[in-house]
């Protein structure tokens, strides 16, 4: 269980809580021809258990022994004096005294424990996120690596004994192992950076036909078909095009690796009011339902799935989502393959002309 | 005519490797420096006709670096940086690069921009009529032929074409457009110029979702090509 936490600073913990023992107590006293002191100290009793729960000790303290004095002076005969007459009165207001600090003091206690508890979680999160990043690394940039060390000891060693044919094709795996290392560094760049979080986003007019178009023609898609249709009467949208653009290159570069050959990948985009939604969805074999809600996990891979993946392409297109107040989802479709829906709230225009003459 | 000569200015050897091959398997001239300081020393000795600039050097930052020869080198200067940062990149621009490649790069895009960045640094501005692609621009009469039909555009909108066509094949910032066209205090309105630059594609472009002519640099701005 999360600890409830009230952020305030020292300072306005303890108005607040000088506030909430002053206006509990005035209530109290307007009643006091009904309530006897006895009820008026357990109603302080609560007021102080409530700080307890939400504020540091210090305030707490403060309140508890700000109550106390509250409570002689105002409710325990005599009236408006610091006098307490009689044993029972005495016994009381001790016994008040005491429970409402114990009371601080074991809140405070308890908070403290479930902080430290949080923390070794965290910790223990930490670690594991590290070790499956570090076997996921050191498997999908050491292939790219080995290749090319390989291949170009091959090159360099076997100069006069290598067929064109084989030095062609060994150049080629070359560059083929360069981009995706490229891509690796790039998607670790990314997720280091939404981690950091020193991502500032940069807003600017985006017209989202031309930039669907442009991811398009930078995508390798040779074995796939790819339809987008411009939605017509599309207004400007104002919103960071390069991490949209990260976005939905993600997704589509997904949906090429991880579909067969010859699969359907269509893109829809529409906007109403505040809101764009881009969905992505293909033909393909779509998501077992059982991982559909670990697909974004950071370094999650289906098993058996296509190598050349760090499991951070769809982890980054979320957070990247989320980072712009969208939400990303999920779904299989009926007649099979994978439906992904972006929606964004986002500033629009409809302007579309100026009249300058 | 004589080759021209690249002055490389990298602090890592293997990229002054590449760059060395692929640009005297062109036909350039090469002269490689390691530093900054080494640079703005051989420019000054022997100007060459272009740079190619590491923004990222040991001894200088490439922005200081990048002023200094401005102070007196007009020649192209074209940034290289690992940093794909598009502030960086615009910051660059304004301090007048003449254009930027992001690491890693593809040697068919550097030497077109190469191509592209010498022809304009040849080229006077003292042209009244500029060709270029299907276009016929003729500055006096504020006329544009498209295929060798006049297009009708309105005020604006030549402006527009006009300034890209002067600055064929170069990625012009949003700011430096505003500033060009609409003047001081305009540099903001980004929208101005989306709107303008839709208009334009609808008039010149086959499909004016996927251009052709007017391309968008991410963050950065607009290239005529």
């Amino acid at each position: 269980m999360l600890p409830l936490r009230v952020k305030y600073s020292s300072v306005r913990q303890l108005i607040t809580s000088i506030l909430l023992i002053l206006v509990v107590s005035g209530v109290s006293y307007a009643f006091r021809h009904v309530l006897s002191y006895q009820i008026v100290a357990l109603v302080l009793l609560l007021a102080v258990s409530i700080l307890a729960i939400l504020f540091d000790i210090i305030p707490v303290l403060i309140a508890a022994v700000f109550s106390a004095v509250v409570l002689n002076f105002v409710f325990i005969q005599p009236i408006f004096t610091f006098r307490i007459d009689g044993p029972e009165a005495t016994l009381m207001f001790l016994m008040y005294f005491v429970v409402a600090l114990i009371n601080a003091f074991l809140s405070n206690k308890i908070r403290r424990a479930e902080k430290t508890m949080l923390k070794n979680a965290e910790h223990a999160n930490t670690i594991k996120l590290y070790d499956t990043l570090f076997n996921s690394l050191s498997h999908e940039l050491r292939t790219p690596i080995s290749t090319i060390i390989g291949a170009t000891d091959v090159l360099l060693e076997n100069e006069s004994k290598i067929t064109a044919t084989n030095k062609n094709q060994l150049t080629q795996e070359i560059s083929i192992a360069a981009f995706r290392l490229n891509r690796q560094v790039e998607n670790l760049l990314n997720m280091s950076k939404l981690e950091a979080g020193i991502l500032k986003p940069r807003l600017d007019w985006t017209d989202l036909n031309e930039l669907v178009f442009k991811i398009i023609n930078q995508l390798d898609a040779r074995d796939h078909r790819i339809q987008f249709n411009p939605t017509l009467e599309l207004p400007l949208i104002k919103i960071d095009k390069v991490l949209l653009e990260q976005i939905i290159g993600n997704l589509l570069h997904n949906a090429i690796e991880h579909t067969p050959g010859n699969t359907l990948i269509e893109i829809h985009i529409s906007c109403a009011l505040e809101f764009c939604t881009i969905i992505i969805k293909d033909n393909g074999t779509g998501f077992p339902q059982d991982t559909i809600y670990h697909v974004f996990e950071k370094f999650y891979r289906l098993p058996n799935s296509a190598a050349g993946g760090t499991g951070l392409g769809l982890s980054i297109a979320k957070g990247f989502t989320e980072y712009l107040n969208g939400t990303i989802m999920l779904e299989n479709r009926k007649n099979g393959g994978a439906k992904f829906t972006i929606s964004l709230p986002v500033e629009s225009s409809y302007l579309t002309e100026y009249k300058d003459e | 005519m004589n080759k021209a000569e690249i002055l490389v200015i990298d602090d890592e050897p293997q990229i002054r490797k590449l760059l060395q091959i692929s640009l005297e398997s062109n036909d350039y001239r090469v002269v490689q420096a390691v530093n900054a300081r080494e640079g703005l020393s051989f420019a000054a000795l022997h100007p060459p006709d272009l740079i190619l600039l590491d923004l990222g050097l040991p001894d200088k930052s490439g922005h200081d670096v990048l002023k200094e020869f401005r102070e007196w080198y007009s020649r192209p200067i074209i940034i290289l940086s690992v940093v794909d940062d598009e502030q960086d990149i615009v910051a660059a621009l304004d301090h007048g690069a003449s254009d930027y490649l992001t690491k890693p790069f593809r040697t068919g895009e550097l030497l077109a921009r190469i191509r592209s960045a010498i022809r304009r640094s040849i080229n006077d501005n003292s042209e009244t009529n500029i060709v270029c692609r299907a276009f016929e621009i003729n500055l006096i009469a504020r006329t544009v032929k498209m295929h060798g039909q006049f297009i009708k555009l309105t005020g604006t909108e030549y402006n527009l074409i006009a300034l890209f066509a002067r600055n064929e094949g170069k990625v012009l910032t949003h700011q430096y457009i505003l500033r060009e066209i609409w003047g001081i205090g305009y540099q903001t309105e980004t929208q101005y110029l989306r709107v303008f630059v839709g208009q334009l594609r609808k008039k010149l472009e086959e499909n004016p979702n996927n251009p052709q002519y007017i391309i968008t640099e991410s963050g950065v701005g607009y290239r005529f090509q």
